[in-house]
């Protein structure tokens, strides 16, 4: 199998790779102050896109 | 707790445009609507206050099926508004107490928001992750290359053939071997970072602006091999296909290429704090 061809991922939103779209909507966007109930730049980013995916992960994929 | 029913609604915020265009619903199944001001527009939905508010809040991004549900709807938004018109996403879960906030934000930030739907006009973004074997098996990452795994290897069978004279000094042979393993690792290592650099300037040097997230974790992108680069490049439309072709010929070598997209411009909407 060839490891080298590009594969291009054109897919409808609800099929977008949850991952892939997590970079973009915890890394990326405007990030707006003040007057905010709520911003997620506000909240420890790592701690939400790894601690708490990875734990999931773990509990429904792990000790295999 | 019957006072929770009483809580006003919060209004989310998705995306900035130039104009109104029709959207599919938003977070909580909430229909999507616009809000104007000073030329821009701003696309909100309602949602309630148990789930949206700063405590509730906290919780619920603990919950992967939540975040998974509330990243989704906010793509379909963002998605659908930039397929119809230049957009500026908003940063996820960015929630305001009122409509009337919403359209302070855009009066006061006008020309920032300005400024980076110009910067997007006519562009999209692209993915470009780039793999290449893990480093446990350095033979098949320096393949073709003459690199220091291969010699390693080489330096390895030549002392089996010898191994009446090795048998005496095993502990001797255990550490030169240990030794050209790691530096047979350690250069495929660096290896693999000067091609990842090498396709990121490439790429970046045919988009209009480039950006490096942080490498995937293999648990979560589901592959076994080493993610070298995950990059985001904003490409002018009409130079879509020639892209794709470069990101097509940077790959090959031991490295795999996968292309994704086009997205909108969501890596590329970094505003100056007011």
């Amino acid at each position: 199998m060839r490891r080298d061809v590009v594969a291009c991922e054109q897919l409808p939103p609800e099929r977008v790779a949850l991952v892939d779209l997590l970079d973009r909507l915890l890394a990326g966007g405007v990030v707006v102050t003040g007057d905010l109930v709520l911003s997620i730049a506000d909240i420890d980013l790592v701690h939400i896109s790894l601690r708490t995916v990875l734990s999931s992960v773990d509990e429904y994929g792990g000790i295999l | 707790m019957p006072d929770l029913t009483y809580l006003p609604d919060l209004t989310y915020l998705y995306a900035v445009a130039r104009e109104p265009v029709s959207s599919p619903p938003g977070v909580a199944g909430s229909p999507v609507r616009t809000v104007a001001c000073s030329g821009l527009v701003a696309y909100v939905s309602s949602v309630p206050s148990e789930q949206f508010g700063e405590e509730p809040l906290r919780r619920s991004l603990e919950d992967l099926d939540w975040l998974a549900e509330t990243a989704r709807a906010h793509h379909r938004v963002v998605d659908a508004v930039a397929a119809a018109t230049t957009t500026a996403p908003v940063r996820l879960v960015t929630v305001y107490g009122d409509e009337a906030q919403v359209v302070e934000l855009l009066e006061r930030r006008a020309a920032s928001f300005t400024e980076v739907l110009a910067h997007v006009t006519g562009r999209r973004e692209w993915g470009v992750k780039a793999y290449s074997s893990p480093p446990e098996e350095p033979a098949q990452v320096g393949e073709g290359r003459g690199g220091g795994a291969c010699e390693g290897d080489r330096q390895a069978s030549g002392r089996a053939c010898e191994s009446d004279r090795q048998a005496a000094r095993p502990g001797t042979a255990y550490l030169q071997r240990r030794r050209a393993t790691l530096r047979g690792r350690e250069q495929a290592r660096r290896q693999a970072l000067q091609r990842a650099d090498h396709i990121h300037r490439a790429l970046t040097a045919l988009a209009a602006a480039g950006y490096r997230h942080r490498a995937q974790d293999p648990r979560l992108s589901g592959r076994d091999d080493v993610m070298l680069l995950n990059g985001a490049y904003l490409v002018d439309e009409a130079r879509a296909e020639e892209f794709a072709a470069l990101a097509g010929r940077l790959g090959g070598d031991g490295v795999e290429i996968r292309l994704t997209g086009p997205w909108a411009p969501y890596s590329f909407t970094v505003m100056e704090p007011a």
